[in-house]
């Protein structure tokens, strides 16, 4: 096989000499005719295989296929962005626009919203609740930057849901409030980081008004009775209407039997109600 | 050339141009409209040019932004398929520098550190500590483009590194030239698959996912060249690094206040 290419490509030399010179017949030899058979040959395949392997819109913006930019264009969307909320919900978009969470947008607390954007009414976007989705970035982490709003868990209101005091879509920090804790700092400063701090001091002190002029004519009452705390702790008692922003799946009210439990003791002889330590 | 125009020749010759500029004249504007009506959705990709920056010092590693990446790109689930990822960075008084991902950060970042200050973590006293966002670099040399045997890997006109999925061979060669760790094969369909700066969300004039979600615009998306958009104002008010300048992969993701630790 190579040697006769090569006979032919030497008579294809001689050829061409000879052509040059005028002196050769025009005639062109048949070694050159099946060199160039073989080259066309050779040729079309090569054409063929091209068109049967190299895929539809390769090369036509570069070496790769066009229409794969398409197919990366194509992919449906899940997070439909705060634009599609502002249609329905301008209030929200407004209040938020103009807190420290400006910069938060509504899928990062909502979870992504396309399918509710789709069909509103059948499909609703994640409610968060409880503290952990405020925790994820307000958490104390020493990696996080400096100035950036963190709290320590444990020492912030710990049983409370975040929403029970701030606004998730304006979470300006409520006003301290300076009603009891006025005077009764001590108390309020373990009753806040215990299990009761989500309990205002009404709950269990009826306090007449007159108390905050003449604390010593007026002195606010105080429980008497196992069975004040019962209504709380008791095997069978409703949760209070007063704890309802706590989050109970994380925190539970221990219960007991109100009959059995401490014999014949007063609640507050074992347990000091403004930091209770039972668990 | 003994050739020469005589005045009969010359003027024959110069009757021509009258009618080639009346065709032409019509084909240019028909053409330019042919073009126009062409592109429905009014995208045209030469018109942009993609990039993003990762402002460090806004990063408080919550993590939505793997968490919307996920969902948004259909990434499979498992901890070690990731788009894009956050990594905690600590460095140690003494020098040590300790990094961690714990799930790409999917679910945040467990303390590490107790609440003392300065902080102190295993016993040893933290000099800084920060996280620090991570994908496709979207490299303007990419040399995952060049490994790929096959073109399947390229860099779009609107400069984003893209994977075509029909077309891979799943040789992972893309993966190993990446330096950036940015890419993994699919273990569903056995091809390469990476960050695309969600190319179907930014093509319809929206927001990568995790940009979107970001609560803090430490992410910061946008275009180079003269459009203005965020990314052109943050790069033009701070000092801007990219990972890994020596390996001469021109990033496209800029970073600002990056620690010379990061890697």
């Amino acid at each position: 096989m190579i040697k006769s290419l090569l006979r032919s490509v030497i008579a294809l030399r001689t050829w061409i000499r000879g052509w040059r010179r005028g002196s050769s017949s025009r005639k062109i030899p048949t070694q050159v005719i099946q060199l160039g058979v073989i080259f066309l040959a050779v040729g079309v395949g090569m054409f063929l295989l091209r068109q049967k392997f190299v895929p539809e819109t390769f090369g036509d913006l570069g070496h790769y296929r066009a229409a794969a930019v398409a197919a990366n264009a194509e992919l449906e969307l899940r997070y439909a962005g705060w634009q599609e909320c502002a249609a329905c919900h301008p209030d929200k978009v407004e209040t938020k626009n103009a807190s420290f969470h400006r910069n938060v947008s509504c899928e990062a607390c909502h979870g992504p919203a396309s399918d509710h954007t789709n069909r509103p009414m059948r499909l609703r976007p994640e409610l968060p609740t409880g503290r952990e989705p405020c925790l994820a970035c307000h958490r104390y982490l020493a990696s996080r930057p400096t100035g950036f709003p963190q709290i320590i868990e444990e020492r912030h209101n710990p049983v409370r849901a975040c929403t029970g005091c701030h606004d998730a879509h304006d979470p300006t920090p409520p006003e301290s409030i300076q009603e009891c804790s006025a005077c009764h700092n001590t108390i309020a400063r373990s009753k806040a980081v215990s299990p009761h701090a989500p309990l205002d001091c009404e709950v269990c002190h009826d306090t007449p008004a007159e108390h905050k002029m003449q604390p010593r004519a007026h002195v606010p009452k105080k429980p008497f009775e196992r069975e004040f705390c019962g209504t709380c702790h008791a095997r069978d008692a409703q949760p209070p209407e007063v704890i309802r922003d706590v989050d109970l799946t994380v925190y539970d009210i221990p219960r007991i039997d109100l009959i059995t439990h401490g014999g014949t003791f007063v609640c507050w002889q074992c347990h000091y109600q403004h930091s209770p330590e039972a668990r | 050339m003994s050739q020469t125009y005589d005045r009969r020749k010359f003027l024959a010759e110069m009757l021509k141009f009258p009618p080639a500029t009346i065709v032409l004249g019509v084909i240019g504007p028909v053409k330019l409209l042919a073009a126009a009506g062409d592109d429905d959705d009014g995208y045209e990709p030469t018109e942009h040019y993609y990039a993003m920056g990762i402002r460090v010092e806004e990063c408080i590693g919550c993590g939505k932004c793997v968490q919307a990446c996920k969902l948004e790109n259909d990434v499979p689930d498992e901890p070690f398929y990731f788009r894009t990822w956050v990594e905690r960075y600590i460095v140690y008084t003494d020098g040590e520098v300790q990094v961690d991902s714990p799930e790409g950060g999917i679910h945040g970042f467990p303390p590490v550190a107790d609440e003392s200050f300065p902080p102190v973590a295993d016993g040893k006293e933290i000099l800084r500590t920060f996280f620090v966002p991570k994908l496709c670099n979207h490299c303007d040399n990419p040399p995952c483009v060049q490994v790929c045997p096959v073109g399947a890997t390229f860099k779009s006109q609107d400069g984003v590194v893209l994977v075509d999925e029909d077309y891979c061979i799943g040789c992972r060669y893309c993966i190993q030239a990446c330096p950036y760790g940015a890419r993994f094969l699919d273990p569903r369909t056995h091809t390469a698959n990476k960050c695309t700066f969600c190319y179907h969300r930014i093509t319809k004039g929206l927001l990568p996912a995790c940009v979107e979600v970001c609560p803090t615009q430490a992410r910061v998306f946008g275009e180079i060249g003269d459009r203005s958009t965020p990314l052109n104002r943050m790069m033009r008010m701070s000092h801007l690094e990219v990972l890994k300048p020596h390996m001469n992969t021109e990033p496209k993701v800029f970073y600002t206040a990056l620690d010379g630790e990061v890697r």
